[in-house]
């Protein structure tokens, strides 16, 4: 039944990694060539999916790969309840379902000639890698890229081979940073948390734009860094991870206030938070 | 005017079920009323308002929206149909009808005009299938309990408002008038045959139900105007409700309104069924993030949600309040936390707070 909005896409998974400890990536690819034309049509950085497994359920997460790559589709998660072990057990050949792309994107195209800040901490990296690789792949439309991205420890920093491709780019700047005690022997990054290397980096502010993901208490305090660098409220930006089930606005779990996270967001400019019931966060 | 004897109710549900619809209709169970599939034998009541209301008959409590071969690890996908039973709610309270209009805002998208919804453009199938299927026969209130508020949110005991048709009580209670409303409910007038007599009668006054609280007032206290967006977000009051609540539920299940919902699948060695099924914002898991967190930790915020939802969230997304009056919830809560007595304090705080501050 077509118009069934549950109806999900059924997806293979034709790659898959472990990034750190408990979390995975899986490459996935479309079954059917329509859905894959439907869904990159509609698709933009910073809009997310339901990921399934019949028999286990379905979670809101977000997409990780970026929509200049249309081939196939990417997510990173990791292994906390039902549905995301029986993803985690998916293998290679095997398939899966997703719905989507749902949500209000990144306003990507209205940021070009600006530069661009990331700001991402642990598992807060996966929705922000799509944005960062859609960016250099449109690299010439874009100023000054700047990459903060940290974790507990080093294990726990995900994309590693990513990380060493970016630290490489000399269109870019990756700063990499472990809270103290979480460095290896050979650590070459930073030691200290997100907020204070930050502010350290000294990224400029005017003009530019800053999109910050990460745990709650991370953004917590980057908020007051990225202000003091002078970064505009309308120009911060940040993806709420309230649960979900539906990410259709009808089940009324995500809503922060009159707001629905699944139609309103997930992506949110520090300007519309300060309007929202933030105490619901 | 088309006439039936009161205690033919019965007889009109037997009518209509033997033309081929499925009778839905406020029957004794037990120690209580309740609204029921109609079977033979069952004994329609008006006189008491009907324990639980009238959406789980399009929003059922439990439903499958998707299904699963199984093979091993492998899965096919396999159709969901919604093809519901053409069905009649007879003898359904203006309230209950009430409730209807804020289902279909949320489901059935397209009808509402205000900015922002220009996004809500996902129908749902199931919802729209049972209510293009459905006729409703309202039946205004002759009698109200003091748990009924309708007046104070923009009902009457005896509104036609979204009824196809109407039951009224005559003559002292001894017999209904039945008047149609649209084509669907004249449809059900000519199935009713002979069970309806032509005559005259008349009408009874409604039931009286004073109006309790000033719902502009609980809107604007709650916080939906500007300057005063925290005003009422951080009262006490919330924490004497909060405290005094079970987190049972019981309030969101019988409310015409309440519309929140869980998807789990449940599975056999072969077969996965997902299922759509009824949750409520006063669980406590409700809102548990996976890595831990809840924005509503303790009963006090999920008290608030629910009341900001139904008369300043709602409100300010489909202009309409997710609130009919109707007093079920008051009734069945354990704990006798009533929304109605909730919002008539609520309303008497506003009006606290604006003569001190004059």
């Amino acid at each position: 039944m077509t118009d069934n909005i549950y109806q999900p896409m059924v997806m293979r998974v034709t790659a898959e990694r472990p990034e750190a400890p408990e979390v995975r990536t899986l490459h996935l690819e479309f079954l059917e060539e329509s859905d894959r034309v439907r869904f990159f049509a509609a698709y933009r950085v910073g809009m997310f999916g339901l990921w399934g497994v019949p028999g286990a359920g379905e979670s809101a997460f977000s997409i990780a790969s970026p929509p200049t790559r249309s081939a196939y589709v990417e997510c990173t998660f990791r292994r906390t309840g039902r549905v995301t072990a029986a993803l985690a057990d998916r293998e290679v050949g095997q398939t899966l379902t997703l719905r989507g792309p749902y949500g209000q994107p990144f306003p990507l195209e209205t940021w070009r000639g600006r530069s661009l800040v990331f700001v991402a901490g642990g598992i807060g990296l996966p929705p922000l890698r799509s944005v960062l690789w859609n960016v250099l792949d449109w690299r010439d439309e874009f100023a000054e890229v700047t990459v903060v991205y940290g974790a507990r420890t080093a294990a726990d920093l995900l994309y590693k081979d990513e990380l060493a491709q970016w630290a490489e780019r000399r269109d870019m700047r990756l700063v990499t940073t472990v809270d103290p005690g979480g460095e290896t022997p050979d650590w070459t990054g930073r030691v200290g948390l997100v907020p204070t290397v930050l502010e350290d980096l000294a990224p400029a502010g005017a003009g530019a734009v800053a999109l910050v993901c990460g745990p709650p208490i991370m953004i917590k305090f980057t908020l007051p860094v990225l202000t003091k660098l002078g970064f505009a409220p309308g120009d911060i930006y940040t993806t709420l991870e309230n649960r979900m089930k539906c990410g259709l606005g009808h089940c009324g779990r995500c809503n922060v206030g009159s707001k629905y996270v699944c139609r309103d967001g997930p992506v949110f400019s520090l300007e519309q938070l300060q309007t929202m019931q933030t105490a619901d966060l | 005017m088309n006439l039936i004897d009161a205690d033919k109710l019965t007889d009109l549900a037997a009518t209509l079920a033997a033309a081929g619809y499925r009778v839905v209709a406020p029957v004794r169970d037990e120690d209580a009323v309740r609204l029921k599939v109609w079977s033979p034998g069952a004994v329609i009541e008006t006189a008491t308002i009907p324990v639980n209301s009238a959406k789980e008959f399009l929003f059922p409590p439990s439903e499958v929206i998707g299904r699963y071969a199984l093979d091993g690890r492998d899965f096919t996908p396999q159709e969901v149909r919604a093809d519901p039973p053409r069905t009649v709610l007879l003898a359904v309270r203006p309230c209950d009808v009430a409730g209807l209009a804020v289902l279909d805002a949320v489901f059935n998208p397209g009808r509402a005009s205000l900015p922002g919804l220009d996004r809500w453009d996902y129908r749902d199938a199931f919802y729209n299938a049972r209510r293009a299927a459905t006729t409703v026969v309202a039946l205004a209130c002759a009698t109200a309990d003091a748990e009924c508020f309708c007046t104070s949110v923009g009902g009457a005991p005896d509104s036609t408002c979204g009824a196809d048709a109407v039951l009224q009580s005559a003559d002292g209670g001894r017999r209904f008038v039945l008047s149609p409303v649209t084509a669907k409910g004249a449809a059900i007038l000519k199935a009713a045959g002979a069970t309806l007599a032509e005559g005259e009668a008349r009408l009874d006054p409604p039931a009286s139900v004073p109006e309790r609280f000033d719902a502009a007032a609980v809107t604007e206290w709650l916080g939906a105007n500007p300057p005063d967006r925290q005003a009422g977000f951080e009262s006490p009051l919330w924490q004497e409700w909060g405290l005094a609540c079970l987190g049972c539920g019981a309030c969101t299940h019988v409310c015409p309104t309440c519309h929140c919902f869980d998807l789990q699948d449940e599975a056999t060695r072969r077969e996965a069924v997902r299922l759509r099924n009824w949750d409520s914002c006063a669980m406590a898991l409700f809102t548990a993030h996976a890595g831990g967190h809840n924005p509503r930790p303790t009963q006090i915020e999920r008290w608030r949600q629910r009341v900001m939802h139904k008369f300043r969230y709602f409100p300010e997304r489909f202009g309409l309040l997710a609130c009919t009056g109707c007093g079920r919830c008051g009734r069945l809560c354990p704990a006798a936390v009533s929304m109605g007595e909730a919002c008539r304090e609520i309303a008497e705080a506003a009006k606290a707070a604006k003569t001190g501050a004059k």
